[in-house]
């Protein structure tokens, strides 16, 4: 038997706590969304491993969902990046003040 | 000796995982944070395979590790030298609170299942050699969650309309400067 639910908890928290950091510390979009990424996979591995704990597998389908709002999240992340780089503005989220095109 | 097999595949998949994380935020230029993202999700597919999640780890290998990293790459390639992205300056004491609210953050994730849960986690559960393949996964998205199956469809349309939207020109008249 390999390591328990509390090991895998626990790497989960770090990855999410690595996550914020990254959210809050980082000014460019694209590290944002990295992070963000890192945050909803500590999440999943959460999800996975209660999911093995309980021996049932709807923590296993809802990783599989949450892997499709990320999924849907960075297209729509990309798209807003790519049209502010058209714009000419700057990819710094402190200086986006107002998001008028 | 199956027994520290298993532990030594975990050691090493959490250290990567974790030295990956820290990785993608710390790295200065975002093609760098993008690649270690990718050992991130490689070494996260690991510990599914552990937890049985044979499935999962299929899919986090070819949805997340395959497609939606090759997009980021594409849109870092395609900015070029506008995604630089070095560690802005601002006040230290910003630093300082946003390392502070994240630890806080994650000993409060700690905190709280240890109080929900301690006593309950420490048994080993055992499962059918079955458990987490795709069959068994397939037959929960088309039985008991199917509405949430439907409803990640829509989203997934919504989301490659709002690409599209968000990618294409900007119209006459509307353009800035």
């Amino acid at each position: 038997m390999g390591p328990n639910v509390t090991w895998y908890v626990a790497v989960a928290s770090f990855l999410f706590g690595i996550g914020a950091l990254g959210v809050m510390l980082r000014r460019s979009p694209l590290i944002i969304l990295l992070s963000l990424e890192i945050m909803l996979n500590g999440a999943n591995l959460a999800f996975i491993a209660f999911s093995r704990h309980h021996g049932h597998l709807d923590g296993q389908v809802f990783a599989l969902a949450v892997m499709a709002v990320a999924a849907a999240e960075v297209v729509v992340g990309l798209g807003l990046i790519v049209a502010m780089n058209r714009r000419q503005l700057v990819l710094d989220v402190d200086k986006l003040s107002t998001l008028r095109g | 000796m199956g027994n520290f097999i298993v532990w030594v595949v975990w050691v090493l998949a959490a250290f990567s995982c974790l030295g990956s994380g820290a990785a993608v935020v710390s790295f200065s230029n975002p093609f760098y944070s993008a690649l270690a993202l990718i050992g991130n999700l490689g070494s996260l597919a690991v510990m599914y395979l552990l937890l049985s999640a044979e499935f999962v780890a299929a899919a986090q290998v070819l949805v997340y590790a395959g497609a939606v990293m090759v997009m980021f790459l594409f849109v870092i390639a395609y900015l070029g030298r506008h995604a630089d992205a070095p560690w802005a300056g601002g006040p230290s004491w910003q630093a300082l609170g946003a390392t502070a609210a994240a630890g806080a953050l994650m000993v409060e994730i700690v905190v709280a299942i240890g109080l929900k849960a301690s006593g309950r986690l420490a048994q080993a559960p055992d499962v059918a050699s079955s458990f987490g393949n795709p069959a068994g996964v397939g037959r929960l998205f088309l039985t008991d969650h199917l509405l949430a199956f439907e409803i990640t469809s829509i989203v997934l349309l919504a989301a490659a309309v709002g690409g599209v939207v968000l990618g294409s020109n900007v119209r006459k008249g509307t353009s800035a400067q």
